[in-house]
């Protein structure tokens, strides 16, 4: 067996269990609080009062017209001089999930508003409510048309989880690092953890194709044929 | 009984309706005719509140609301009046994430709190009477537009409203597919169904339609029973719109043979 391929084999178990410990459950736990926070945020847009979507804008505008590197090096080694001191973990959960809320209140900003207005009407006229509406008609229509810029936002999270190896979170790309610097084999380990991403991604894309064919069951999108 | 009285309907400076008086009877149908833009498609939809007037009032059996500056209509009260509703839609608007029985069953379900099986059965009855319970479990995009329209048709009964409301229900058809639409409405209005219906197809008028009110400019020009306005309109007007859908309808049927 050549060196390298030894190399790669022998710091796979350490790169899985960091994915396993760290970069998964960051990865999950953002996304899933992340949609919350823009969930909450679009809807803070669409029907809020003004003060309301001022809030929303601002925060918006913030996380977006900011680096992520910089948001979680704030909310790690900024904070603590204002007396709030996270674990490393925390910070970035937090500065991952804001993140995500602010991308994702975009998107289903969008969704929502691209469902037409004759589902609204058609929702009241058999005497709904404005939630029953919501929940029962347009968020099921919206979340189809979610799935593929939602899945890409899922996807570059994946592999922004890696930023939070610089503040200490031992994540997979941080583990790697941590071999490089005892085996002084860069190229190899930066590969291996460049295939391990990419192999994520790819099981993130083949189940995006799978959830687009559950929720297309229904047919093309409802068009009036006469 | 369904009242409108004094309904007053602007959209910015352009008033779409003005003091528009007029009472619809129980077991009637009344078609409300006139060139588009005329105002009825807003007269009908402010029937159900779909839109609010901005003056007036709006009577459907007991439940009755009064709209004007200064007065706030609480959406509880707008929901009961709607509640007395059922609209059917020019582009049917079925829920297209449900099958043809989950639409029927979705107004008893989720706002009459109906038990399920309750509704399904229900639901499949109003099919039956549309001609659709064949394709009950078929998504509406597998539908053709006469289908759709009769699955919305359904869903729109289902509640038992006191008046359907039909939004230029056939419209959207082609001549053969909007005469499955009218015939389902035809026999609906024979076993004395209330319905309100804004369009401009005469052949669906005529056929279906008691009382008609002709509105144009957001004013009514003309009403009566549809055998005296079709047969013999009193008012230049009324006679004018009338010719010009008699030769449209004429010219169609033509292009279509």
């Amino acid at each position: 067996m050549p060196d390298w391929l030894q190399l790669m084999l022998n710091s796979l178990p350490t790169l899985l269990w960091a994915a396993l410990l760290f970069t998964a459950p960051l990865t999950l736990l953002s996304f899933v609080l992340g949609l919350a926070v823009g969930l909450l945020t679009a809807l803070a847009r669409l029907f809020g009062a003004k003060p309301l979507v001022a809030i929303a804008r601002f925060y918006v505008w913030i996380f977006r017209g900011t680096p992520l590197l910089v948001q979680l090096f704030l909310i790690f080694y900024g904070l603590p001089s204002a007396g709030i001191l996270l674990d490393a973990f925390t910070a970035a959960l937090i500065g991952f999930t804001l993140n995500i809320g602010a991308y994702s209140s975009e998107i289903i900003r969008a969704v929502i508003a691209s469902v037409p207005r004759g589902q609204w009407e058609a929702a009241y006229s058999i005497g709904m409510t404005w939630s029953q509406a919501m929940r029962r008609t347009i968020l099921p229509q919206a979340a189809r048309t979610a799935v593929p810029p939602l899945s890409n936002t899922f996807i570059s999270l994946v592999k922004d989880t890696s930023l939070a190896a610089a503040i200490t979170v031992p994540e997979m790309f941080q583990a790697a690092q941590r071999i490089v610097a005892t085996t002084y084999e860069p190229l190899i380990l930066y590969i291996e953890a460049a295939l391990l991403y990419l192999a994520m991604s790819s099981v993130l894309s083949a189940l995006q194709v799978r959830l687009e064919e559950r929720l297309n069951r229904y047919g093309g999108f409802l068009e009036a044929r006469a | 009984m369904i009242e409108l009285k004094d309904i007053e309907k602007r959209f910015g400076d352009n008033v779409v309706l003005k003091d528009v008086s007029v009472t619809m009877a129980e077991r009637s149908v009344t078609a409300l005719v006139g060139p588009s833009g005329g105002g009825k498609s807003t007269l009908l939809r402010c029937i159900n509140l779909l839109e609010l007037p901005n003056a007036g009032m709006v009577k459907i059996g007991e439940e009755e609301l009064t709209f004007g500056t200064g007065r706030r209509v609480a959406t509880g009260d707008i929901q009961r009046l709607r509640r007395q509703t059922g609209m059917v839609f020019q582009n049917f608007q079925l829920f297209p994430h449900r099958t043809a029985i989950e639409n029927v069953m979705e107004g008893l379900t989720v706002v009459l709190k109906w038990p399920e099986a309750k509704a399904r059965e229900r639901a499949m009855e109003l099919l039956e009477k549309v001609g659709m319970a064949a394709k009950a479990d078929a998504w509406p995009a597998t539908l053709s537009g006469g289908q759709q329209q009769r699955v919305a048709i359904a869903r729109a009964l289902a509640p038992s409203p006191r008046v359907l409301l039909c939004d230029e229900p056939t419209s959207a058809l082609d001549p053969e597919l909007a005469q499955e639409v009218v015939d389902v409405l035809d026999r609906l209005a024979e076993e004395g169904t209330t319905m309100v219906m804004a369009t401009h197809d005469l052949r669906l008028a005529s056929k279906v339609a008691d009382e008609v009110i002709f509105l144009e400019a957001g004013v009514v020009v003309e009403k009566g029973p549809a055998a005296e306005v079709f047969g013999n309109p009193q008012r230049e007007r009324t006679k004018r719109f009338i010719a010009t859908l008699r030769h449209e309808q004429e010219s169609a049927a033509r292009h279509a043979g």
